[in-house]
């Protein structure tokens, strides 16, 4: 995976809260397209009109915000399904980073999976790091630190925010979960050693 | 030390802590199908990693099947999704139902049907509505396909521990009004966000009276409001319905699980993060207008204008909804003409679903104008139904009677509407395109489903009760 530090870039943003999975990436891309190929339909019901153009409205098929890095969200962004294709498809277009009001839950923990980093503000904050998003300069970079838990605008304004410990380490050294675990294989044999005895009905034997 | 029932079991099942609150967790069941779980498999076994601990481990191909009753199950998403997920299966020794097996069907029916869902039992599964198993009592959430295959190797979630709210519901459901009916009421009034990183324990006098199939249709839209957990303590009723289960314990064994189940309640003073009330009384048939489970209304109300919305940013989000769905504002929702009728989804396929609904049949007919369906949760759902001759009440009215699986709640099989298309449906989400491109969703119950289905238009089922 990725290692995570400092991203410095250009901010798209999306208006509105609640943007869901199946806007994200619609199940049928999810079930046909390959991994690879799922960036090409991100945001498809956004960021194309019926006919199959792409709709000029929409931020990310603007020119000054093609290749964004960082996006700026609403409330509940990712709601929905637990299709992990929905960060595949984002982190396909090139987002590292996404600032929310707050997130779907599963979507939440599928960022990490992926190297991007979820970050979760406050009402004024994100009205704040939207409205600098939104100002017309060639200069207008956001900084993510990951390392001083810090959001930097180009005119210096600054907005602290708080990752998980265990999950900000994940993603600076860019490390894999199942890696990490099974270096506790011993407290997981230990756990279910125990609680054989205590829950015996848990546990299945293999010819049930 | 006075402990809520979410805490009793998430205590359970801690492995280890990585930091203050988040968690290696034991899974109790991991249940995998065809779109994550292939995916997750073929993953980590290309990493050379083994599945850990496949004596937990259940595979089900719930998503890319054909419900059709003359298919043949090729095409492109059976071979990319079914034939791998089987294939790996056999191979790391994980118990597989296939399609053909009397235990098929849509995994979070399958679960607590054959007793490998129970009370305490940590469950994760690649799929948002593994909160449905939480209606027995279980500790259940949808994960993504990296965890999955973090599942898979280890045995194990890591999770942040989630905070606590309590959704207590009291009073009585009138006639016509089901759980699905609160469940939608609760949503339209809280939204789609109030569960954000929640665990939710639902309680209550409503929600005591309600069955077992009643709680897992609940617990299924949890995360509907945002929480990834859904949970009912278990009483008799849960007790009664796991006994004598395939995979339920028997003997000695159930008596000692019994012992522990009856624990797993929030003790009298618990305290909660957060509480929410709401009576059972009042509530109607609820149906969905818009474009996420939270524009929902009264059957016999009116659709909402925009331009009553003083917040703009809801006012948009209201406008660009009727947009989609080309609804008139201001207008009655019920008399709106429909196409087709989906009776299925892991919210409402259960027996007693079909029981239900069927009452309402009797001597009627589907409108000849609509495409309506019904498809049972699972085989065992399936045969318990034929056996009561509800496939014949179904087929003499007009009702196509087919196959277990998810089918049109999500179409990941291909079974989708036209664009234009407008369906009640008894699934759990009206995303835009969810059911097909460009057309039109309305969640409800299986009562206003298939009165609906009869009338040919959104129809409330109360009408229809003599």
């Amino acid at each position: 995976m990725e290692k995570f530090s400092i991203l410095k870039s250009r901010a798209a943003f999306l208006i509105g809260d609640n943007i869901n999975t199946d806007m994200i990436i619609p199940m049928d891309r999810y079930v046909l397209a390959e991994r690879k190929d799922l960036h090409q339909f991100a945001f498809e019901p956004l960021r194309f009109l019926p006919d199959g153009s792409k709709n000029p409205d929409f931020i990310l098929n603007k020119n000054l915000f093609v290749g964004c890095k960082i996006l700026i969200v609403g409330h509940n962004f990712g709601c929905g399904s637990s299709r992990e294709a929905a960060v595949w498809a984002i982190f396909g277009l090139g987002i590292r980073c996404i600032i929310g009001r707050s997130f779907g839950s599963i979507f939440f923990n599928n960022c990490f999976q992926n190297g991007i980093l979820p970050i979760i503000l406050e009402e004024k904050s994100i009205e704040e790091v939207m409205s600098v998003a939104a100002l017309f300069s060639k200069d207008n970079f956001l900084s993510v630190n990951l390392i001083d838990n810090q959001i930097a605008s180009f005119q210096n304004q600054l907005w602290n925010f708080s990752t998980e410990h265990y999950r900000r380490i994940q993603l600076m050294e860019g490390l894999d979960d199942i890696t990490l675990t099974l270096q506790k294989i011993k407290e997981i044999e230990e756990f279910k050693k125990q609680d054989v005895i205590k829950r015996p009905w848990v546990y299945l034997r293999k010819d049930n | 030390m006075i402990k809520s029932f979410f805490e009793k079991v998430w205590s359970q099942n801690i492995v280890a802590s990585l930091s203050k609150d988040v968690f290696i967790m034991h899974i109790d069941r991991n249940f995998i199908h065809d779109l994550s779980g292939a995916v997750a498999l073929s993953s980590i076994l290309k990493k050379n990693y083994k599945v850990g601990y496949p004596e937990l481990t259940f595979a089900c191909p719930d998503h890319t099947v054909s419900t059709d009753p003359n298919s043949k199950h090729q095409g492109e998403r059976y071979l990319r999704c079914v034939n791998p997920l089987r294939k790996m299966s056999h191979q790391e020794g994980i118990h597989y139902f296939d399609f053909d097996d009397d235990q098929f069907g849509i995994i979070h029916v399958v679960g607590p049907e054959t007793g490998l869902s129970f009370p305490g039992a940590l469950i994760v599964c690649g799929d948002s509505h593994t909160c449905t198993h939480g209606g027995l009592g279980a500790l259940a959430w949808g994960i993504g396909a990296s965890e999955v295959g973090h599942a898979l190797v280890t045995g194990t979630i890591i999770q942040k521990k989630p905070k606590s709210l309590n959704v207590s519901i009291v009073g009585t459901l009138a006639p016509g009004v089901v759980a699905k009916d609160l469940i939608l009421n609760l949503i339209a009034r809280e939204g789609v966000a109030v569960g954000d990183n929640f665990a939710v324990e639902f309680s209550g006098s409503a929600i005591r009276q309600l069955s077992v199939e009643g709680r897992m249709t609940i617990c299924n839209m949890a995360i509907e409001m945002g929480s990834k957990i859904g949970m009912v303590a278990p009483d008799d009723k849960t007790f009664e319905f796991l006994a004598g289960r395939e995979y339920s314990p028997k003997g000695k064994m159930w008596e000692s699980a019994i012992g522990n189940w009856k624990e797993l309640k929030s003790d009298e003073g618990s305290k909660f993060d957060k509480e929410i009330y709401l009576s059972a009384n009042k509530v109607v048939p609820q149906i969905s207008w818009g474009t996420s489970p939270e524009h929902t209304i009264g059957v016999d109300e009116i659709i909402p204008d925009p331009l009553e919305e003083v917040d703009k940013k809801k006012r948009d989000a209201l406008a660009a909804a009727i947009e989609y769905t080309n609804l008139r504002p201001g207008t009655p929702i019920e008399g709106v003409s429909i196409d087709r009728v989906f009776l299925g989804s892991c919210t409402n396929s259960r027996i007693e679903d079909l029981v239900e609904a069927s009452l309402l049949i009797k001597g009627r007919k589907v409108c000849s104008k609509v495409e309506a369906w019904v498809v049972p949760g699972s085989r065992q759902v399936k045969q318990e139904a034929e056996r009561r001759g509800l496939d014949k009440v179904f087929a003499n009215a007009g009702f196509q009677w087919r196959e277990p699986g998810c089918s049109m709640c999500v179409g990941s099989n291909g079974e989708l509407m036209s664009k234009g298309m407008r369906c009640v449906s008894t699934s759990n989400r009206n995303f835009i395109g969810r059911q097909g491109e460009g057309s039109y969703t309305h969640l409800g119950s299986p009562l206003t489903a298939v009165a609906s289905a009869i009338k040919g238009v959104i129809t409330d089922p109360r009408k229809l009760i003599s």
